[in-house]
């Protein structure tokens, strides 16, 4: 659980969780596996046909929960049930605890329940009953006071050691720390709970409307135990679980286990439809609740914006491939949810104040969004929401004035050269910064600084420009701050590779920053403002096609202008006919001016070549591949390195908040190519190179970091 | 191959996969000779039911000791003839064959004997009608769960149970299950281990013909 009260404790707490050394390896260990065993899970299925039509069908029940609610209640009621609705999360844990006492309740069993975490309902019960869970995971953590640090696997953090100290006190006997023999005490320990206690508390994975049924989704059975046993059964279910078929369910199973831990299907999947026989109970029949739980839910189901997260199914793949999640855990990645859908869900259920930290740790990559079950835009949702708690709590000076420096070009572009005039006593002759400018903090000297360049690409333009000899295509440049200003010759690198491609080149001196960091510090008013520029300055009826060098410029020309724009009656045409035509340089290069082996001198040279794949690339723009094989066609002995598509830890603003985890996943990547032996290391972003750059060169690596259009530059015939 | 063993043999790899048993019987007297085997084989060398012989509280080691000898079978949805004959055939080597009453055995079970519903290739999963108090707690607390499933049962997809399955969970009130191996959990160190609250073994055999 988080409970920084500011953004300096917050990383505080992330920086004790980067010294925790068994999370660390745990947590590698798991990202790599898991991403194995997803790929498997989905070898024979049409993945993205699969969450597309879950997406849908979940859009559909989330318009029509009141009517579902209804469907679901007269069926359950005539079946027996008693159906109940809670407005908050106190309401739902006292609905609860009245059923306890109303029914002689001493002792109660739980099976898992991402809800009742929610809610907190195990702190409401426990003064007034004995509260057991039994799912082994969540056992483990309500021994030790804690929350669960993933949602799937909730004592993911916690080694068998620990287990073994916890259990040897639980049980008052010494324990072993073999897990196969812990796992078998739980299983002693916890089975005469089961006999002994007097209602059992399930959540519910489907509220199914058609047949007043729920479904339950688990592995050790525990749940089947939990709603047998007991005279009672409650079970606790977040309004967003109504689904309005049987067939719906099993949609969802399709992905929902396959997601969670690469499993075809879990051991158990439960289907309860109405009180069912209990010996116990009188009657012979259960006495059964469902209680549902809005907890601002509704309000968010009509939200045009935040409905889709309505739609996630609880599975944990968000968190499973989070950068971030992976470096520090749960506990710091979340507050009661985890990973990307808790940054969001923090915000709707528990508040800003939890989630204000939160939000801001997140690098952007869109992992999440590409293994999302239901397609959720997370990492959109979570700006959003950053961009939301900003307008609520007032900006920050910086984030306000950069804002206003932003959108005024040529204030800012000024304030450029100023800075490059500024940095001669800095500069060690060799592109970098000797040390920090002061506004810098200590931590964030693990990558060396790039100085400004002595000419920015606009000042180089006319001299550069090709002649025109045999147009095909018009093109418009969009250089971004970093190529303009920092990496120049990266432009003029790709300025002579499109020349080869007989490309019409033009460079609109108006345009101006992409608008991306403003966005990652949640200022999209300004944002705007300065999308609604760069349309205006690059007008798309002028081109074929809109060329940038950035992955994260392109992604967010192509894929916010729109969305920036949408209510700007004078823009939003426009901005979406930009978006059409912006395009990454390797794949215009490659599919659309042809170049290929052809194109490059057949001298093979065998400088080994490592590829990064920048975040906004191949998950942002869908584009993979293309780079590899434009360094193969050129000549270049292309390796690839391990994880080649997880993030450097740049995240542009993320690095300058969180120097620490931004160095630890700078360092994975480096350590990664290092083990390629590559002396030269190609990618598609400037803001990569900056961070993959400067980072070689603090650790000493022997390693050429470029951006690829300056080595097929180099290449061409 | 005919798509009743395409079915088959893809059932059969996906259950194994999860670490069920599949067998082919030829008859439920053969379903009965295997499970009394098992029944017979699997205590040699382990005589305390699951964690009985780990250090427990004084709690729980009480539940151990009230474990009943010998060894019991619970068959509770067996009737008529076939009940007989599990019941001569665990007699004959000691057991006991019981149809309810599980609450008194919540310790444990050896074995919890089913016949199910139909079968899901794509994924090696039983659909069990679990309606019977009895026999959701047979199928828990038994330490092997033994589940025949008639050949014609087995389905390609969960779709294609679909109209079956939800006249099976429409009917109210009713307690379905879809088993897919035994019980497992990953929650210590993601290190799997078999056998947390339900069964430590599913054996699934396989029914031949009609």
């Amino acid at each position: 659980m988080q409970k920084s009260t500011n953004l300096s404790e917050y990383r505080k707490s992330c920086q004790e969780a980067l010294g925790d050394d068994f999370l660390r390896e745990a947590m590698d260990k798991f990202a790599t596996a898991y991403r194995a065993n997803r790929v498997n899970a989905f070898a024979d299925m049409h993945e993205k046909e699969l969450i597309a039509e879950i997406a849908e069908s979940k859009d559909a029940a989330i318009a029509r929960l009141p009517e579902l609610f209804e469907q679901f209640r007269a069926k359950a009621e005539a079946a027996g049930v008693k159906v109940h609705l809670a407005r908050t999360a106190g309401e739902a844990n006292e609905i609860i605890a009245r059923i306890a006492r109303d029914n002689g309740v001493k002792k109660i069993v739980k099976s898992k329940s991402m809800t009742a975490e929610e809610t907190l309902l195990n702190h409401a019960l426990e003064d007034e009953f004995e509260v057991v869970e039994t799912d082994l995971g969540e056992w483990i953590i309500q021994l030790r006071h804690e929350g669960p640090s993933h949602m799937v696997m909730p004592a993911i953090h916690l080694s068998r050691h620990q287990v073994r100290d916890l259990f040897s006190e639980v049980t008052g006997q010494q324990q072993e720390s073999d897990i196969q023999k812990l796992v078998k005490v739980a299983r002693r320990e916890l089975r005469r709970h089961y006999a002994e206690a007097d209602m059992g508390i399930s959540g519910a994975n489907f509220a199914i409307a058609e047949t007043g049924s729920i479904g339950l989704v688990t592995n050790e059975g525990n749940a089947r135990l939990v709603t047998t046993l007991p005279r009672v059964h409650v079970a606790l279910c977040g309004l967003d679980k109504l689904t309005p078929s049987i067939h719906d369910a099993l949609r969802v199973l399709k992905a929902l286990p396959r997601n969670a831990t690469g499993q075809a299907l879990t051991s158990y999947v439960t289907w309860i439809t109405g009180a069912n026989e209990c010996a116990t109970a009188e009657g012979g029949r259960k006495e059964m609740h469902v209680v549902f739980l809005d907890n601002g839910r509704s309000a968010m189901a009509e939200d045009p914006d935040f409905a889709q997260v309505l739609r996630c199914v609880r599975c944990g793949a968000c968190a499973n491939v989070c950068p971030v999640y992976r470096l520090v855990g749960g506990h710091k990645m979340g507050h009661i949810y985890i990973g990307a859908i808790g940054l969001i869900l923090t915000y709707f259920f528990h508040g800003r104040d939890k989630a204000r930290n939160l939000v801001q740790n997140c690098i952007n990559c869109g992992a999440c969004k590409e293994v999302c079950a239901a397609g959720i835009d997370l990492p959109r949702l979570i700006k959003e929401i950053h961009s939301r708690i900003l307008d609520e709590d007032g900006h920050p000076t910086y984030s306000d004035l950069l804002g206003k420096l932003m959108k005024n070009r040529k204030l800012f572009h000024t304030l450029l050269r100023t800075a490059k005039l500024g940095q001669a006593p800095l500069k060690d002759g060799e592109g970098f910064l000797r040390h920090l400018p002061l506004m810098f903090f200590k931590e964030h000297n693990y990558r060396a600084l790039p100085t400004i360049a002595e000419k920015p690409f606009r000042d180089m333009w006319k001299e550069i420009e090709p002649k025109l000899t045999g147009t095909k295509l018009r093109v418009g440049l969009f250089a971004g701050c970093v190529q303009d200003f920092v990496y120049p010759e990266q432009m003029a690198a790709a300025v002579k590779v499109m020349d080869h491609g007989k490309a019409h080149m033009d460079f609109p001196m108006e345009q101006s920053c992409c608008g991306l960091p403003l966005q990652m510090m949640g200022e999209t008013a300004h944002a705007a403002e300065v999308a609604a520029q760069n349309v205006a300055a690059l007008d798309p009826a002028r081109y074929d096609y809109i060329v940038t060098l950035c992955a994260s410029c392109a992604s967010q020309l192509k894929h916010s202008y729109p969305r920036l724009l949408a209510d700007d009656p004078a823009m939003s045409l426009k901005a979406k006919q930009f978006a059409d035509k912006v395009i990454d340089f390797s794949s215009f290069v490659r599919d659309v001016l042809g170049i290929g082996a052809d194109d490059f001198q057949n001298v093979a040279v065998t400088t080994k070549t490592a590829y990064h794949a920048p975040c906004h690339l191949c998950r942002g723009l869908g584009v993979v591949g293309t780079s590899q094989e434009l360094i193969s066609d050129s000549g270049l002995d292309y390796v690839k390195a391990d994880e080649e598509d997880v993030c450097c830890g740049f995240g542009g603003t993320f690095s300058m908040k969180f120097p620490e985890e931004s160095k630890e996943l700078l360092n994975k990547k480096l350590d990664n190519v290092a083990k390629t032996g590559a002396k030269q290391l190609l990618t598609d972003c400037p803001g990569c190179v900056m961070q993959l750059r400067g980072g070689a060169r603090r650790r000493g690596d022997d390693l050429q970091v470029r951006h690829i259009a300056e080595a097929l530059a180099e290449r061409l015939k | 191959m005919s798509s009743v063993d395409t079915l088959v043999t893809e059932f059969t790899q996906r259950a194994e996969k999860v670490g069920a048993v599949v067998s082919m019987v030829k008859s439920m007297s053969e379903a009965f000779a295997y499970t009394v085997d098992l029944c017979e084989r699997k205590d040699a060398c382990q005589l305390l039911l699951s964690g009985c012989g780990l250090p427990l509280s004084d709690a729980a080691g009480e539940m151990c000791e009230a474990r009943t000898q010998p060894k019991v079978v619970a068959a509770p949805a067996l009737a008529g003839e076939e009940r007989e004959a599990l019941a001569a055939a665990c007699e004959a080597k000691g057991m006991t064959l019981i149809s309810d009453g599980m609450r008194k055995h919540l310790a444990g079970i050896d074995i919890g004997f089913t016949v199910a519903e139909y079968g899901i290739a794509e994924t090696g999963t039983i659909v069990q009608n679990s309606n019977s108090e009895e026999l959701r707690l047979a199928t828990m607390v038994s330490e092997n769960h033994v589940a025949v499933l008639p050949v014609s049962r087995i389905r390609a997809t969960s779709y294609d149970v679909e109209r079956e399955f939800v006249n099976m969970v429409d009917a109210s009130p009713s307690y379905m299950a879809f088993i897919t191996g035994p019980s497992r959990t990953a929650d210590i160190e993601r290190v799997l281990a078999l056998g947390v609250h339900g069964p430590l073994e599913l054996h699934i055999l396989l029914l031949e013909g009609e």
